[in-house]
């Protein structure tokens, strides 16, 4: 591997494994990558605050000038305001003076920032607009003549808008972001956000495990119908429905996406005798399972993701977006954000309740993705020097007309070496 | 048909903690009345307004199918909750109708025994008197973080 990490421990174990990763190797992935601090501190660096796309919230949050989130890319803290010119500005939550929070909320209301710790105050821009006591007290103390307001403030993000989602980036290389998602990738993106939404909930999951292993495991195509069996079950997530997979150019970005397909009986499953197939499994309430084909294209399910840390979720008419923020190696914060459309009708409304059943935390379909990463974590405690298998579908990381593949999460990996350097 | 009391709410709650904690889940649904809205939610969503839950049963049926689906489908580390209660707090109280807050604290054990702090919240519900029963019509948990460690699997 071709990055500065060394090995700590130094010579004293020979337990001690060298971090070795053949370049544009995807199909083997070595487990120290979950666990090295170094990389964690470089994927601040590199990743986060590197030339990529973060997403921060979505434009209905911050919906009037005024509003304001407060998120991370990474482990930097974020805010995110629309100012009264309309337009929304994204910027550190870290105020020029002594560093404190300037924001201490998750979001609300104001028409400027006041740090708390000497009141140093900032407008929605992140300018830094007034120190108090700047000119001393009765001609005593006070900040230098030569002390300039405009040389100081918070780091400023760009900002690129995107179908209502709100995308920040600290990189003046980072490529527009219809260019940064891929055509296809952009595409089914508007095709779930095509009118202005409502959020209908928040809720964070705390994963004991790196944030790698969720994403990867949301881009995991071939886990879906095996580990989850809710939907196995009622024919709605078999590896035999129609459907598929695209990968954009640079790995980062994938969506996996299916279409009921009620006339194939496969027995692909009980043929295996696989575990996900349970007969005599009934709803006594089948109400959960009534998919309105909102979008009117038959595409009862499409998970989406855009690197590095952002999934948009439309599970029959569950409609959420996902934010996965890392919390040092071994911890990852999973915001979930639900949401519908302003013109919901009262039945669409009741259908979405319902079917928020299904993802979550406690979600019928989701909940294992919630553990599962933490059985990898604590799996390979001891195996920094062992490698995962990544070779379903072979070793291509682009496009597949089925779902029985591990291209996607290759293509993460090229994604992530791409920005890593290692 | 007796009148709500104090006394049958208390017992109420009580039978509902220790059938969850003794893993008696198929008895679960029995708490509630057929067309029951039960709905596990966060104190920042209530402030919100925002309607989606954690948990969303508008059925006694689809309380049925959360245990089923744990039972038969779900894949989770064997685990087991402590509801510690605090004293309900009458709200209001129309003798076949009534509604009370409750505080709650839930542990949850891990299979190796680990034990942690896993959610603490409020039970605002409606009951109705349900021939020599009472049963809940409305079940609103309300937890007091919105963070939720590792996943949600058994009911609170
Ligand atoms: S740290 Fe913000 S004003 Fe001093
Ligand atoms: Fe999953």
């Amino acid at each position: 591997m071709n990055v500065n990490v060394s090995n700590s421990g130094g010579g004293l174990s020979n337990a001690a494994q060298p971090m070795e990763w053949p370049e544009g190797e995807l199909t083997r992935i070595p487990f120290w990558i979950y666990q090295n601090p170094e990389i964690y501190a470089l994927e601040q660096q590199r990743i986060y605050e590197g030339p990529v796309w973060n997403f921060l919230c979505l434009e209905a949050e911050v919906k009037k000038p005024g509003d304001y989130r407060t998120t991370f890319i990474g482990s930097m803290p974020v805010i995110v305001a629309r100012d009264f010119d309309d337009e929304i500005y994204a910027f550190e939550n870290r105020c020029a003076h002594r560093g404190a929070l300037i924001a201490l909320d998750g979001g609300g209301h104001a028409r400027d920032f006041t740090c708390v710790y000497h009141a140093w105050n900032y407008d929605l821009k992140g300018n830094l607009k007034a120190v108090a006591f700047e000119d001393g007290v009765a001609g005593k103390g006070g900040m230098p003549k030569t002390f300039c307001r405009s040389d100081h403030g918070p780091r400023k993000l760009r900002i690129a808008l995107f179908s209502g989602l709100v995308f920040g980036s600290l990189s003046d290389d980072v490529p527009p972001i219809e260019e940064y998602l891929g055509e296809e990738i952009a595409a089914k993106i508007a095709r779930v956000l095509c009118k202005p939404v409502v959020v209908t909930g928040r809720s964070t999951q705390t994963l004991n495990n790196n944030w790698k292993l969720y994403f990867e495991n949301v881009k995991d195509t071939y886990h879906a119908s095996l580990l989850h069996t809710f939907f196995t079950t009622f024919r709605i997530n078999r590896l035999s429905q129609k459907g598929g997979m695209v990968v954009d150019p640079s790995g980062g970005n994938h969506a996996s996406f299916s279409f009921i397909d009620k006339s194939s009986q496969e027995h692909d499953y009980s043929a295996l005798g696989l575990r996900s197939e349970n007969e005599d499994f009934k709803l006594k309430d089948t109400s959960l399972l009534a998919n309105i084909d909102e979008f009117g294209d038959g595409c009862h399910m499409q998970i989406l993701t855009v690197f590095p840390g952002f999934v948009l979720q439309q599970i029959q008419n569950t409609l959420a977006v996902r934010q996965i923020l890392p919390k040092g190696q071994y911890q990852t914060a999973l915001n979930w954000t639900t949401f519908g459309f302003e013109d919901d009708t009262p039945e669409m409304k009741r259908a979405r309740l319902r079917q928020n059943n299904l993802a979550g935390p406690a979600g019928y379909v989701s909940m294992e993705d919630g553990a599962v990463g933490g059985f990898v974590q604590r799996g390979v405690a001891s195996a920094g020097g062992e490698r995962a298998v990544v070779e379903m579908g072979g070793t291509s990381t682009r496009n597949e007309g089925t779902r029985a593949t591990e291209a996607s999460v290759r293509g993460f990996w090229k994604c992530y070496r791409t920005h890593m350097g290692v | 048909m007796g009148a709500i009391t104090l006394d049958r709410i208390m017992a109420v709650q009580a039978a509902y903690i220790r059938c969850i904690d003794s893993d008696a889940l198929e008895a679960w649904p029995d708490f509630f009345v057929e067309d029951c809205l039960y709905k596990v939610t966060t104190a920042e969503n209530e402030r919100n307004g925002f309607e989606a839950g954690i948990i969303y049963a508008d059925s006694r049926n689809m309380l049925s199918d959360r245990v089923l689906a744990l039972r038969k489908a779900n894949v989770y580390e064997k685990q087991s909750y402590r509801h510690i209660l605090g004293l309900p707090s009458i709200l209001k109280n129309g003798g076949d109708e009534a509604e009370s807050e409750t505080p709650f604290l839930v542990l949850r054990i891990m299979h190796d025994g680990q034990t942690d702090i896993f959610a603490s919240g409020v039970y605002v519900d409606t009951y109705r008197a349900h021939g020599t029963d009472i049963k809940f019509a409305r079940r609103l948990v309300v937890c007091d973080s919105s963070r939720f460690d590792t996943l949600m699997a058994l009911p609170l």
